[in-house]
C-alpha cells in the first residue's frame, strides 16, 4: 500500500498530472515518493501486467522507471519532482508489446 | 612531471576519506559519484530543504556523519569533484562516465574504487509485488524522504540493518508489525566472542533490541519466510517459526534483507580478480591488507571490497589511498599505515562475528518453491532455473544466464545472483565456486539513451 509521510511535512506543494489527473507532492519530492505517497503501484511489469512500484530506491534494480508524456523515461527514485510534470502509468501503450 | 591523475570513484565514508588523503599529499584527485550530494548511503543527505537536525537522521552516528560531510565540503576546492554522474565502465585506464546526456572520460594512473554496498536479497514467493521492499529502501525513504514505506510495516531478513531500520520506525512513528529473523537465536550467541572486538557496537546492537522490545514489537528468530501475501501489492507475510507453527502477519509493506552484497561490476570490468568467500558466499574482490587488487593502480576500499562498517570504510579508504600514494614513490607515514591496519583488523574480527551471527540461509534459498519468481526483471522463476541445470545441464551461472534468462535483466543480477547461484549449486549438487559468479557487464547501470561525448553535441 501508499507511503506515509511520518517527517518533513511542512514543504510547500508541487502540482504533477498523473494519467491527466492533478496530483501533489511537495518540494524536494522524488518522483517514487509524490506518486506512491497517493496509490500503490507506479507501473505495470512488462510480462504478466502485474503492479510494480519499485524496490531498492537506490538506483540498483531499475524497477521503478516510468512514462512522461513526451515519451522520456524517468527512474522514479532517483528523480526529483518537478512542477508541472506529466507521469503516465496505466495508459496502455505503456506495456510492451506481446510477441505471442 | 605532470601530477599523477587519481580517480576516487564513489563518495561515500570510504571515498571521501581516501580523496582526503589525496589531498593531503598534495595531490587533486578527480572524485566520481552517482548522487547528487557526498554522503554515501549511511551518511546520505535529503534534499535541500529538509530540516531535520543530523541527530534525528543519523541517531547515534551524528557525529561521524556531519565529520565526514565537513570532510568533503572542506575539501571541495581541492579536487575534481563530479556528483550526479555515473560511472558506467572501466576499459583500458580510461572510466567511462555519464552525467545526464553528456558521456564523459576519465584516464587515470590510479583509480580507488569505493563503490558501496547493496542489500543482499533472498527472494520470498510473492517478493514480486508492489509493497515488497528492500530494507535498504525502508531505510532510504525515511532518511531522505521522511516517508514509511507503509503505516505498518514487517522487517524481514536477518542482520543487523533488520533490527537498526526497524528501531528507526519505532521512533519516527510507523507500525512496526514484528521483526523476522531468520538466524536462529543461537547462532548470536555463538558470535558473541567475536562481536566482543567492538563492544561500543555490541552494545549500541543490544539497545536497539531492548528499545525494539520495550515498544512492544513482536521479535522472531530462526524463522522461515514462506510467502509475501496479496493480490498484486502485498497486505502481509506467512512465516513458519522455529518449531515449524505457520503464521501470518498483516502489513501493507515487507522490508526484506540479508546485510548486504559489495557492488563488485566495475571492479570486475577493470579486470580484478574475485574470490568466493567461504564464510559469507559472496564473490569478494581479492585484495591485499591495504586494498591493492590484483590489478596495479587499482585500489578497493570500503563495502564494495569488505563489509567493515561506516568506519570500517573510512580506514579503509585512507590505508589504500596511502598504498597508492607509496605506490607511486610518494612518501608515507608507516606508523599511519601499521594503525590503520589494527584498526581494520579488530575491525574484521567484528564484520565475521555479524557473519556468524546473522548467517545467510543458504538452504532456505536452495529450497525456494519451484513458483517462486527469482529474477524479478524478467519474471523466472526457481523452477525455471532448476530446469536449466538438470535439463541443460547448465551448472555455471553464466551458462544458466544464457539458457534461463536469470540476471539479464535491468538489475544485472544484483537482486537475483545470490540466491539463483544457491539454486544452482543445490540443482547440480556441486559448489557456488563451480557456479560461478554474473560476470559485471557494461553499462553496470542504464545509459540515458542520448549520452553523446562531451564537446560533441
Ligand atoms: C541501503 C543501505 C543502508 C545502510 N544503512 C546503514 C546504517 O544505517 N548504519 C550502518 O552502520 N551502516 C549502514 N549501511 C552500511 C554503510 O552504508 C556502509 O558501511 C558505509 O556507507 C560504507 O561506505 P562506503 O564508502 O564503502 O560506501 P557507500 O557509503 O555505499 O558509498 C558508495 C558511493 O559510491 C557511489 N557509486 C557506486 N557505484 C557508482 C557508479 N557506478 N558511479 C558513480 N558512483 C557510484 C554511490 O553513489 C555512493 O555514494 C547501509 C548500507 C546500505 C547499502
Ligand atoms: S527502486 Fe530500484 S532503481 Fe528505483
Amino acid at each position: 500500500m501508499a507511503f506515509t509521510r511520518l517527517a518533513e511535512t511542512g514543504r510547500p506543494p508541487v502540482a504533477f498530472t498523473v494519467d491527466g489527473i492533478a496530483a501533489e507532492g511537495c518540494e524536494g519530492d522524488t518522483v517514487m515518493v509524490a506518486l506512491l505517497t497517493a496509490r500503490g503501484h507506479l507501473r505495470r511489469e512488462e510480462f504478466g501486467g502485474t503492479p510494480r512500484a519499485g524496490f531498492c530506491m537506490m538506483g540498483a534494480c531499475q524497477d521503478c522507471w516510468v512514462r512522461l508524456a513526451d515519451g522520456s523515461r524517468i527512474r522514479a527514485c532517483t528523480t526529483p519532482l518537478s512542477p508541472g510534470m506529466d507521469i503516465r502509468i496505466d495508459t496502455p501503450e505503456d506495456t510492451w508489446p506481446t510477441l505471442a | 612531471m605532470a601530477d599523477p591523475r587519481v580517480i576516487v570513484l564513489g563518495a561515500g565514508p570510504a571515498g571521501v576519506r581516501a580523496a582526503q588523503t589525496l589531498v593531503a599529499a598534495g595531490l587533486r584527485p578527480v572524485v566520481i559519484d552517482e548522487a547528487p550530494r557526498a554522503g554515501g548511503q549511511i551518511y546520505r543527505r535529503p534534499p535541500p530543504g529538509f530540516t531535520r537536525s543530523a541527530a534525528a537522521l543519523y541517531g547515534t552516528e551524528a557525529g561521524r556523519a556531519t565529520a565526514v560531510h565537513e570532510a568533503f565540503d572542506a575539501l571541495k576546492a581541492q579536487v575534481d569533484y563530479h556528483p550526479e554522474t555515473l560511472a558506467w565502465a572501466i576499459w583500458d585506464g580510461v572510466v567511462h562516465a555519464a552525467k545526464g546526456a553528456t558521456a564523459l572520460e576519465f584516464p587515470y594512473d590510479a583509480l580507488l574504487l569505493a563503490t558501496g554496498a547493496t542489500d543482499r536479497l533472498m527472494p520470498v514467493p510473492g517478493w514480486d509485488q508492489a509493497g515488497a521492499w528492500s530494507l535498504g529502501a525502508a531505510q532510504i525513504a525515511l532518511k531522505a524522504q521522511g516517508c514509511g514505506i507503509g503505516r505498518r510495516v514487517v522487517f524481514a531478513g536477518s542482520g543487523p540493518l533488520l533490527y537498526l531500520v526497524a528501531a528507526q520506525y519505532v521512533k519516527a512513528g510507523a507500525e512496526v508489525a514484528a521483526v523476522l529473523d531468520t538466524a536462529p537465536k543461537s547462532a548470536q550467541i555463538r558470535a558473541l566472542p567475536g562481536l566482543m572486538a567492538r563492544p561500543a557496537v555490541l552494545a549500541k546492537g543490544l539497545v536497539l533490541r531492548a528499545k525494539l522490545l520495550r515498544a512492544g514489537v513482536p521479535v522472531h528468530q530462526g524463522v522461515t519466510l514462506t510467502r509475501i501475501t496479496g493480490s498484486g501489492e502485498a497486505d502481509g507475510i506467512s512465516w513458519r517459526d522455529a518449531r515449524g507453527a505457520e503464521h501470518h502477519i498483516a502489513a501493507e509493506a515487507v522490508a526484506l534483507g540479508w546485510h548486504l552484497r559489495p557492488e563488485t561490476q566495475l571492479a570486475d570490468l577493470a579486470g580484478c580478480a574475485l574470490r568466493l568467500d567461504p564464510e559469507t558466499r559472496l564473490w569478494l574482490p581479492e585484495i591485499d591488507p591495504d586494498g591493492r587488487s590484483s590489478v596495479p593502480r587499482v585500489y578497493l576500499a570500503g563495502d564494495g571490497a569488505r563489509l567493515l562498517g561506516a568506519d570500517g570504510a573510512e580506514a579503509a579508504g585512507r590505508l589504500a589511498a596511502l598504498a597508492a600514494l607509496q605506490d607511486m614513490g610518494r612518501p608515507v607515514s608507516a606508523a599511519e599505515q601499521a594503525r590503520l591496519r589494527r584498526e581494520i583488523a579488530r575491525m574484521d574480527r567484528f564484520r565475521r562475528g555479524l557473519v556468524t551471527a546473522f548467517p545467510w540461509p543458504a538452504a532456505q534459498a536452495a529450497a525456494l518453491p519451484d513458483e517462486t519468481m527469482i529474477c524479478r526483471c524478467e519474471a523466472i522463476t526457481a523452477g525455471e532455473i532448476r530446469a536449466a541445470v538438470t535439463g541443460k545441464g547448465a551448472k555455471e551461472i553464466n551458462r544458466a544466464k544464457a539458457l534461463s534468462r536469470l540476471g539479464m535483466g535491468r538489475c544485472q543480477g544484483r537482486f537475483c545472483g545470490v540466491a539463483g547461484a544457491e539454486l544452482i549449486a543445490a540443482a547440480a549438487g556441486c559448489g557456488l565456486d563451480e557456479v560461478g559468479r554474473i560476470r559485471g557487464q557494461a553499462p553496470v547501470k542504464p545509459l540515458p539513451v542520448a549520452a553523446t561525448p562531451e564537446g560533441a553535441a
